[in-house]
């Protein structure tokens, strides 16, 4: 419990750090010195310091957006386990809570944007909305065939699939499990707004998705936006290695540290496909996310089929 | 000795979902090749404890033709009607990987548990859904597909199905007839490269739908 308390203030405390750890590894790459590690950090104090400007056409609508969808993230942070312990909370069908809580944080973020009455805003809320529907299902299937596979009697909740994951299951069902991590890059890319899906650094630009929805947020407002991201980033990352990664030592602390690393290390692959690649043409998107469907359908199928045998 | 079978067929599975997505024709018959090889290297990951002259005669055939000889012909098939990708075929990419999820659930469907009877057990579950999905993805590119050369492709992804369902029904096939199919198919490959030929000389491209406007 006290381990679980504990982790929650690490995600609350490190998310905004994995985009520093992102942006070095983009500038080290490019052989730029880079921000100072504490940047994201700094930006956010300089948000909330400042006040809120509103548009006179906005509703209530426009101002609930932020409280709500940092809200929703904050508490699917609860649900996420890491290292060696459950998550705070645990039970039947959690991960279901997952996903929609964080579906809660974009349809808030989507009618904020829409609220505004500006067609750049809708632009970039259809887009968010498009994909995200394409990402859904991409997430869902591979997460039934991992309760399936690791989970034992069909248990949906993360923190039992998190603790039955050992390298004995990778050596029964490594290719399923590949599989499921194959779609889950590009599930954790696309969702936090990532090249090749989204361009993070670009504004003002008729190619950006995620960022053109929050234009109009100002302050406060784009501060709780700003963090919120940050701990969705954090939420994928802590989710990829603590489903996926069969290291683990038992003992608490030792787990812990190495899940950190597990999770600074997935900020570095970010920084590295950034680095590599470019964003992908805006209508060859969703074929990239269709794939990643395609394949955890793949990895669901196999699953459901009882190929494997134990 | 299963330990690379399943990989294999996983392989051949994902090969089927890359060809019905990718409109690039020079890296379809990339796909197709290694398909090819995976499933001519099938029979001896199959039994790997009995290795015969006769399997590794077939096996060696097989991969000499499918991953050297056929993408060598169509490559030049593709450079003389210099064209490099199918731009609108009749089902488009996005709607074809969805077609193909469809398909690979469909062949699940159909080599359930009791609804199709074997001779005997399968060395892996995954061999009979794989085949028979690759036969269907094959008949789909043949179907959904306006390009000569994306037809063939189904063609030759047909034919690894149909291998692969023989090979799933029965190992020990007699050596001639074996020698036949790929003979019969490597004809058909340099055949159907010849009037991809003629058909691009004829018409400035290799689109199917052309032939619509001959007239006797």
């Amino acid at each position: 419990m006290i381990a679980s308390v504990c982790h929650l203030f690490l995600a609350l405390v490190g998310a905004p750090f994995l985009l520093s750890v992102i942006n070095r590894t983009k500038a080290w790459i490019a052989g730029r010195h880079g921000q100072p590690w504490l940047q994201p950090y700094h930006d956010l104090l300089r948000l909330l310091r400042k006040g809120a400007v509103y548009s006179r056409t906005t509703s209530w609508v426009f101002r609930a957006g932020p409280l709500i969808g940092l809200a929703a993230v904050l508490t699917a942070t609860t649900l996420v386990p890491f290292g060696q312990a459950r998550a705070l909370v645990a039970f039947q069908g959690d991960f279901i809570a997952f996903v929609y809580l964080l579906g809660l944080a974009r349809l808030v973020t989507v009618l904020a944007a829409l609220d505004t009455g500006s067609a750049f805003e809708g632009m970039g809320a259809n887009r968010e909305v498009w994909f995200s529907a394409l990402t859904e299902p991409a997430l869902m299937l591979s997460l039934a065939a991992l309760a399936r596979e690791v989970g034992g009697n069909g248990s949906l909740s993360l923190s039992v699939l998190h603790l039955g994951m050992s390298a004995a299951v990778w050596s029964r069902t490594g290719f399923v499990l590949a599989l499921v991590a194959v779609a889950w890059v590009v599930v954790l890319l696309s969702e936090n707004s990532r090249i090749p899906v989204d361009d993070p650094t670009t504004h003002l630009e008729l190619t950006m998705i995620h960022e053109v929805m929050v234009l109009d947020h100002s302050g406060p407002d784009f501060a709780f936006i700003l963090y919120g991201a940050a701990l969705k980033l954090w939420l994928f990352a802590a989710l990829f290695v603590g489903l996926l990664s069969p290291v683990k030592t038992g003992l608490p602390g030792v787990d812990s540290v190495i899940a950190l690393a597990e999770v600074m290390g997935v900020a570095v692959g970010v920084g590295l496909v950034e680095s590599v690649m470019a964003r992908l043409r805006l209508p060859s998107v969703p074929q990239l996310l269709i794939g990643a469907c395609a394949i955890s359908s793949l990895a669901f199928l196999i699953e459901r089929h009882g190929v494997l045998l134990p | 000795m299963t330990g690379l079978l399943e990989p294999a067929l996983i392989v051949v599975i994902l090969t089927n979902l890359a060809i019905t997505a990718s409109s690039r024709l020079a890296f379809g018959i990339r796909l197709v090749a290694t398909q090819g090889v995976v499933a001519g290297l099938m029979p001896l990951v199959l039994s790997p404890e009995e290795v015969t002259v006769r399997l590794v005669v077939i096996g060696g055939l097989t991969v000499v033709l499918k991953g050297i000889v056929f993408p060598r012909l169509l490559d030049r098939t593709l450079r003389q009607a210099a064209v490099r990708r199918e731009e609108d075929p009749p089902f488009g990419y996005k709607a074809s990987i969805v077609g193909g999820v469809v398909t690979l659930g469909l062949a699940f469907w159909l080599t359930g548990p009791n609804r199709m009877p074997l001779p005997a057990p399968l060395a892996s579950p995954l061999q009979l859904p794989a085949a028979v999905f690759t036969l269907l993805t094959g008949l789909f590119l043949i179907v959904a597909r306006n390009n000569a050369l994306n037809q063939v492709l189904g063609y030759l992804v047909m034919e690894n199905g149909i291998f692969l369902i023989g090979l799933a029904l029965a190992l020990e096939e007699p050596l001639l007839l074996e020698m036949g199919i790929l003979l019969d198919v490597f004809f058909g490959v340099l055949v159907m490269g010849v009037a991809i030929f003629h058909i691009s000389r004829a018409f400035d491209s290799i689109e199917v739908d052309e032939l619509t406007t001959l007239k006797d």
